[in-house]
């Protein structure tokens, strides 16, 4: 309990770091929201209307006066107003990322779904034929880039099938879960393709090096039977690994996923901050990126807890 | 009657071809019920491939077996062939009418499901036993094995305990469901002598108790003294030798068994001392090494911010001074503090408190950058695998701030020479050296500076007995050549004699006895030094019973602050002196 305490006390300083981070790296790319937001346009203002354009957004301040205001809202629960979208960044934030969240989780179910059977039966046909398939399975899973799979995948449904992804106006799960689920599982299962090949790999290698353990023999001495050998010796030992690397790829499906929203137009948190980017769009930009790595502390946050459920040799928080 | 196991002409293969890659190469013996038989043998004699064919757990590890058969009489009387049985057959005989127990206690048990889990597995395996009932059993076994408040253990997961306490749980587990035949690999080889001694009367009375058979694999043949009733002697995969007990021990006949008994270090409570470089009584020599007061102190904190609570006392106030030429032993069990004596004499572990000067050897002071140098206890790891061995040489007198020039190319082959390395060593790498032959690189590495000092932390405890003796010996023959001191740091009392001149022996980070080796081990003063050389298997103490002590080993956590008391020493002679028990 202290310990989480602790680990949360750290969060505030971990995001400052990220705030001034993200602050100083966007105002160092050229150009400016106002020149983003009205194009060529942007040539015909006076003087005069760009300083109170400027003002009006409080870019015409030097940087640190500008961040200690960002900072001082965000205190207050206001994490500016997005020029792009003219609302408050948080609620574009929030509204975007239902779906992403969603995304994720589906990816993820998939990938252990379809990764740790497949790791654990390469493992336990080791050097066999049937093993050396799994191998080149995950080796292509892992190396075909999701924007192939996911053209792969619509071009074969439409022309093999004549069936099209829905498309259209994304139902939230809640009000259509029927239609939603249609909309996310051709993506789902494009971003859990690659997931699955990782997770595949590892459950594998974690489960080839733990077989050859001496409780494994110990266990197989007392009489256990194969399956028993497996999923009661060796599969708990080897989920760590499992466990750090749904983690991670986790954690970065929160992101959003910027090239398979656009294959499949889904609005995710992907697509909005590279549009948020191109527009210069500040406030939204730096409020995502916040959002987006105290979503990372979260889940390593997790996987910590998840390390001590899984082995009891672990106490967190000792020197 | 038949007997309880009868294996004729066993052969076991590995490999993609295990008919031409055998291990073991047609071994016959036969095991009567309530019989203990003894396999001993060096690594690579096939031995323990000879054990894990019994049960067949050698399938797992790749091992074939290409010849022979294997026969055990089962409970009911019927024979049952283990050579042809299908692997489910095989999963009723495992842990229900064979047991086993394995070198290593601490990577033997799962680490992520409790003991209690464990022990309670073999009874629903074999006797269908769920829930209370199972527990209960469980409770039972641990009773058994002799470990103390057995209800609260069974909730302990196995890194809550120590490599003992392991051992006398998986011993529970063995035996849970009153196996015929226990096979017991190695069983105390990684755990310390007094522990050892108990583990082995533990097993002698529970095969008195329930008059099972075993088949009791080891390296070391002063430990089946103890325990056997036949033996049998293993090399290259072949049984060279096998009979009686008393026939082997008394009058071996192979010329590798007269070897294991007469070569090999035994333990002879002082007899085989050395007899060479006694200490020089003048008073004006100055010592090698002297150790003044040392404290080695790890604090312990709940977190990086709260001040200690208390500290754990490694080494708690160590005194000796070595003289040129002379070794000094500093015996000591696991978590004694004699690793980290050494470990802060060269430096790398700092010290709480106290002083050692060492002396620079006059004759060759500019090669004496580094009076301390060391030599480790694991050969294949304490040498950095993708240097060649010219590099491993050279990198002493690099560190030192050295070039290396003609006179250090000569001295890497006239050292390399001396310990007994092929000429065109120099070129190759590490992983084409035998492990003794890895032990004398770093030996050599070692003299590389003629150093005044050589610490040798447990310098020859991972090698086979054989290699033991020759490497041993080759450290004698050096110091008597090169004059180094010599500080040897080790937990086996049969090498300790053969090399030490004097002996320290520590027990919870304090020297309890120290004196001239013959005087110490023939005459121990100290109730430590007397348990501890009481347990030392020997040849001469057969079937002897030992009384089972489960008292643990005591805690060197103290309250921060906390001050030993200044020691009062007991003289007996000569320097023999023991620290005065309350």
């Amino acid at each position: 309990m202290t310990y989480l305490l602790r680990r949360l006390a750290t969060f505030p300083l971990v995001l400052l770091g990220v705030s001034i981070l993200v602050f100083v790296a966007i105002r160092m790319v050229p150009g400016d929201s106002i020149t983003a937001m009205l194009g060529t346009e942007a040539g015909l203002l006076t003087p005069a209307q760009r300083d109170s354009l400027a003002a009006y957004f409080g870019i015409d301040q030097p940087w640190f006066v500008q961040y200690w205001r960002w900072i001082g809202g965000i205190l207050h629960g206001n994490f500016g107003i997005s020029v792009t979208y003219g609302r408050p960044v948080l609620d574009v934030i929030l509204e975007r990322f239902p779906l992403t969240l969603e995304l994720a989780v589906l990816s993820m179910i998939i990938a252990l779904l379809v990764g740790m059977p497949a790791g654990i039966y390469a493992a336990t046909h080791n050097e066999k034929l049937s093993d050396l398939g799994v191998r080149v399975a995950a080796m292509i899973g892992q190396s075909t880039p999701s924007f192939v799979l996911g053209l792969l995948i619509i071009y074969t449904l439409s022309a093999g099938f004549g069936v099209l992804p829905a498309m259209g106006e994304f139902a939230p799960l809640w009000q259509d879960p029927l239609r939603n689920l249609s909309q996310l599982i051709l993506p789902a299962i494009t971003l859990g393709f690659a997931f699955a090949a990782s997770v595949t790999r590892i459950a594998r290698s974690a489960m080839l090096d733990v077989l050859s353990d001496d409780y494994v023999r110990t266990a197989r001495s007392k009489g256990a039977s194969a399956r028993s050998v497996i999923w009661r010796h060796a599969l708990p030992n080897a989920l760590i690994p499992v466990v750090t690397l749904s983690g991670i790829e986790f954690g970065y499906l929160l992101g959003g996923a910027v090239i398979v929203e656009q294959i499949y137009a889904l609005p995710g948190l992907g697509r909005m901050v590279l549009d948020a980017i191109l527009q210069r769009d500040y406030a939204l930009v730096q409020g995502t990126v916040l959002f987006i790595a105290f979503n990372f502390m979260i889940v390593n946050l997790l996987v910590d807890l998840a390390y001590v459920a899984l082995d009891p040799r672990i106490r967190l928080g000792e020197q | 009657m038949t007997p309880l196991l009868s294996i004729s002409d066993l052969r076991v293969g590995f490999g993609r071809n295990p008919k031409a890659n055998e291990v073991v190469r047609g071994v016959s013996f036969e095991i009567a019920d309530g019989e203990t038989l003894a396999i001993v043998g060096e690594s690579g004699s096939g031995k323990s491939v000879t054990a894990l064919s019994i049960n067949r757990l050698v399938d797992f590890g790749g091992g074939r077996i290409t010849g022979g058969s294997m026969k055990l009489k089962r409970r009911d009387g019927s024979l049952f062939d283990l050579t042809g049985a299908t692997e489910a057959k095989l999963a009723g005989i495992r842990g229900a009418e064979i047991g086993m127990i394995f070198q290593e206690p601490m990577t033997s048990l799962n680490p992520v499901l409790t003991i209690g889990t464990q022990i309670e597995e073999s009874f629903r395996l074999h006797r269908g036993l769920t829930g209370r009932q199972a527990t209960a059993a469980a409770r039972d076994a641990l009773d058994r094995v002799r470990i103390p408040d057995a209800a609260r253990r069974l909730k302990y997961t196995p890194n809550q305990l120590s490599g003992g306490m392991l051992q006398r749980v998986m011993i529970a587990i063995a035996l849970a469901c009153n196996p015929r035949l226990l096979i017991a690999d190695e069983p105390t080889t990684a755990l310390d002598v007094t522990v050892q001694a108990q583990i082995m009367a533990l097993l002698a009375e529970l095969k008195r108790e329930s008059g099972m058979s075993m088949v009791f694999i080891t390296h070391d043949i002063g430990l089946v003294a103890g325990i056997a009733d036949k033996v049998m002697v293993m090399q290259n995969g072949q049984a060279v030798e096998q009979g009686e007990l008393n026939q082997i021990l008394d009058s071996p006949q192979h010329p590798y068994t007269q070897h294991l008994l007469l070569d090999v270090p035994h333990f002879a409570s002082g007899r085989a001392t050395r007899a060479d470089g006694q200490r020089d009584k003048g008073e004006n020599t100055q010592p090698a090494l002297k150790v003044d007061g040392l404290v080695v102190r790890f604090p312990l904190k709940s977190s990086f911010f709260s001040r200690a609570t208390g500290a754990v006392h490694a080494v708690d106030g160590v005194d000796f001074d070595l003289m040129q030429g002379e070794t000094l032993a500093i015996v000591g069990e696991s978590g004694s503090g004699k690793s980290t004596t050494a470990k802060a004499l060269l430096g790398l572990v700092r010290s709480t408190r106290g002083s050692f000067s060492v002396a620079s050897r006059k004759a060759s002071a500019e090669r004496s950058a580094k009076p301390l140098q060391m030599v480790f206890q694991n050969p294949y790891a304490s040498l950095n695998p993708r240097l060649t061995i010219e590099s491993i040489l050279a990198e002493p007198v690099i560190a030192t701030g050295g070039r290396v020039d003609a006179e250090t190319g000569a001295r890497m082959a006239s050292l390399l020479e001396r310990v007994g390395l092929p000429k065109n060593s120099l070129e190759r790498y590490p992983h084409e050296f035998s492990g003794g032959q890895r032990q004398r690189l770093c030996i050599a590495r070692a003299l590389m500076l003629n150093p005044s000092v050589v610490v040798l932390d447990e310098a020859v405890s991972a090698l086979d007995v054989s290699v033991q003796a020759k490497v041993l010996e080759l450290l004698v023959d050096l110091q008597r050549e090169f004059g180094q001191a010599y500080l040897f740091i080790s937990h086996d009392m049969a090498v300790v004699e053969r090399i030490a001149h004097r002996i320290a022996v520590i027990y919870a980070g304090q020297i309890v006895e120290i004196g001239d080796a013959r005087s110490v081990l023939s005459k121990p003063k100290h109730s430590y030094t007397k348990k501890l050389i009481a347990a030392v298997p020997t040849i001469d103490r057969r079937h002897e019973h030992f009384e089972i002590d489960t008292r643990q080993v005591p805690s060197l956590v103290r309250p921060q602050g906390f001050e030993p008391a200044p020691a009062r020493w007991e003289r007996f002679g000569g320097d023999h002196m023991a620290r005065a028990e309350a």
